[in-house]
């Protein structure tokens, strides 16, 4: 602080705890209305937990909300689990090796495959929804794992930050390396992907918010239930036209789906401050 | 492009190495982009039996179609709203977490976590807040004169998914605002504040100018969140409506394709999209080459 101000200090503490407050309280109340009957919920939402959260948890997680035809969510978080691990590791796999390809050889058509890589940039998949299903259709890999995960992989962000990083490393070490008779393979496992740790879990933190996250891709490629990812399915009980929602399941469902990112940003929140600002640079 | 003095020599080493990278990128982007722009001058019969080439009818007839130039509109006004109200409220409170150093952190903690919730489930939560007969919100508005209703109203459907939007997407504006206000020398403003200048002029005057390349920064990638990354707010939500006015561009090239079958006008759309992307991505490389200057 510049200089002491007493009474700005307590401003800047009240609007701090307001902007808080604003943040946490749409959570607040998805999870208070999660822990009450349906019908507690649809009369007035009580402002303080209720005594029904073991049996609504349990019925979501179990049964799914069988009215709005999703499957259970236990399966649900499977599946987006699955999904978003394949994604972030997929995607960090791929770019090490692309990126390494593109710092520490020499070789034709380097700059035509770094630019190809570049151009991913520019075509997310909102862009090219009809001609990227019928891909995916195709290939036969509707309703897979495979087809949840593998069309997400490739990364431009995710090499360019490793190419970045590896233009750091000293080529003292690539020489000591080389003098020690280590072979590229080598230098790549036993130095430069420890030496990519904090990269790597940052780009983690950020690759398996970006997986959990997806939605629209889910919803092109699942039309079997048992394929269904928890953020993609919370649609099909959320928007059931004109009938009222059943508002006490689907916010739990919303409770869950929110969770393990949510969890896994606060318990790593330094890696993911990094990789957030690392990736934009 | 830069590259190391030190290489390794290998005849084929690198092309496997960069193989995955280049083979996913091919079958499931540049490959399905292409189609997009094959489709985009074809028409189909309405049975789907024969196509033939019609040039840029497909461009021609969805610059004259109301509906998409009202989509248009739609996305601009919901773009300009999003950025604009999550970086407004991101700047101010980013202001008063640098100020008190001590628990800056704290704040950050309960500030940042909104941005690992997908905008679907945002969406959903705040549909729930504004529900014209459960929501909290909606009961808070109507005791103060307004008869809110997403389900008729389209200014209030507007509202909702911009709000939703931005709800999650402070949190992004924030960590950046705090970040460049830290990276700040405090000399700059020590010695203002000897000068006698009070917090809204240092503000002005010299923080406001040196957080003008961020400020910039993110209003390109807040736009891009609000056109690209929003889909999941409109489709589980609100679903366009009521009437169209909340379809916002993408969309409506998912509602042409999988539900129209148009597949012409879509990949028309999908065309005008990609030009949207790449004129973006073009004014974000431009303004990080002159974030380097500063």
């Amino acid at each position: 602080m510049v200089e002491r101000r007493p009474v700005m200090t307590v401003v800047q503490h009240l609007v701090l705890i307001l902007g808080a407050a604003l943040f946490v309280f749409p959570i607040y109340l998805a999870f208070v209305a999660s822990t009450h009957t349906g019908v507690e919920v649809s009369r007035g939402l009580p402002l303080f937990p209720g005594d029904q959260l073991v049996t609504n948890y349990g019925t979501v997680l179990s049964d799914g909300i069988a009215s709005a035809g999703a499957p259970p969510l236990g399966l649900m978080l499977f599946n987006s689990t699955v999904m978003s691990l394949a994604i972030a590791i997929g995607k960090i796999a791929i770019s090490l090796l692309s990126a390494f390809a593109i710092v520490y050889f020499r070789f034709p058509f380097r700059i035509l495959a770094f630019w190809t890589i570049f151009i991913t940039l520019m075509l997310p998949v909102e862009v090219r929804i009809l001609p990227t299903y019928e891909v995916v259709a195709g290939l036969g890999m509707l309703n897979s794992y495979a087809g949840l995960s593998i069309p997400l992989i490739a990364s431009a962000t995710a090499t360019f930050l490793f190419r970045q990083f590896f233009m750091t490393v000293p080529d003292e070490l690539t020489d000591a390396a080389r003098i020690d008779g280590a072979g590229p393979l080598k230098f790549f496992r036993d130095i430069l992907v420890p030496l990519s740790r904090t990269n790597l879990a940052a780009l983690f933190v950020i690759l398996f918010l970006y997986g959990w996250n997806q939605y629209l891709w889910p919803l092109l490629v699942t039309t079997d239930e048992s394929y269904y990812t928890i953020v993609m399915g919370i649609q099909r009980m959320a928007n059931v036209g004109e009938q009222q929602p059943v508002w006490n399941l689907v916010m739990a469902t919303a409770i869950l789906a929110l969770l393990p990112p949510v969890v896994v940003i606060l318990s790593m929140q330094r890696l993911f401050v990094r990789g957030l600002i690392e990736v934009e640079k | 492009m830069r590259t190391k003095t030190v290489t390794f020599r290998h005849l084929w080493l690198p092309y496997l190495l960069l193989a995955p990278q280049l083979l996913i990128t091919a079958v499931f982007f540049l490959w399905p982009a292409s189609q997009a722009i094959y489709y985009s001058v074809l028409q189909e019969d309405p049975f789907g039996l024969t196509t033939q080439f019609v040039g840029l009818e497909n461009f021609r007839r969805l610059l004259a179609d109301p509906l998409y130039l009202e989509s248009f509109l739609t996305t601009v006004v919901f773009s300009v709203l999003v950025a604009g109200l999550s970086m407004g409220i991101a700047l101010v409170l980013a202001i008063m977490a640098d100020r008190v150093i001590r628990t800056a952190l704290l704040y950050r903690t309960l500030l940042i976590w909104p941005y690992a919730v997908a905008p679907a489930v945002a969406g959903v939560l705040w549909f729930f807040l504004f529900n014209p007969t459960v929501g909290v919100a909606a009961y808070a508005l109507d005791a103060l004169g307004h008869d809110w209703n997403h389900y008729v109203d389209g200014t209030d459907a507007m509202a909702l998914i911009v709000i939703a939007a931005a709800w999650r997407q402070v949190s992004y504006n924030f960590l950046f605002f705090l970040a460049g206000l830290q990276a700040m020398p405090r000399s700059l403003t020590e010695a203002a504040a000897i000068d006698g200048a009070g917090p809204l002029k240092r503000f002005l005057t010299i923080q406001l100018p040196l957080l003008s390349p961020t400020v910039f920064f993110l209003m390109v990638v807040n736009i891009v969140y609000a056109f690209f990354e929003t889909f999941g707010i409109v489709h589980a939500t609100t679903a366009g409506g009521p009437g169209n006015d909340t379809v916002i561009l993408v969309y409506k090239v998912w509602r042409d394709a999988f539900e129209g079958l148009n597949l012409g006008s879509s990949a028309a759309q999908s065309v005008i999209l990609i030009v949207i992307v790449v004129a973006l991505t073009a004014i974000q490389f431009r303004t990080l080459e002159r974030r380097v200057e500063y």
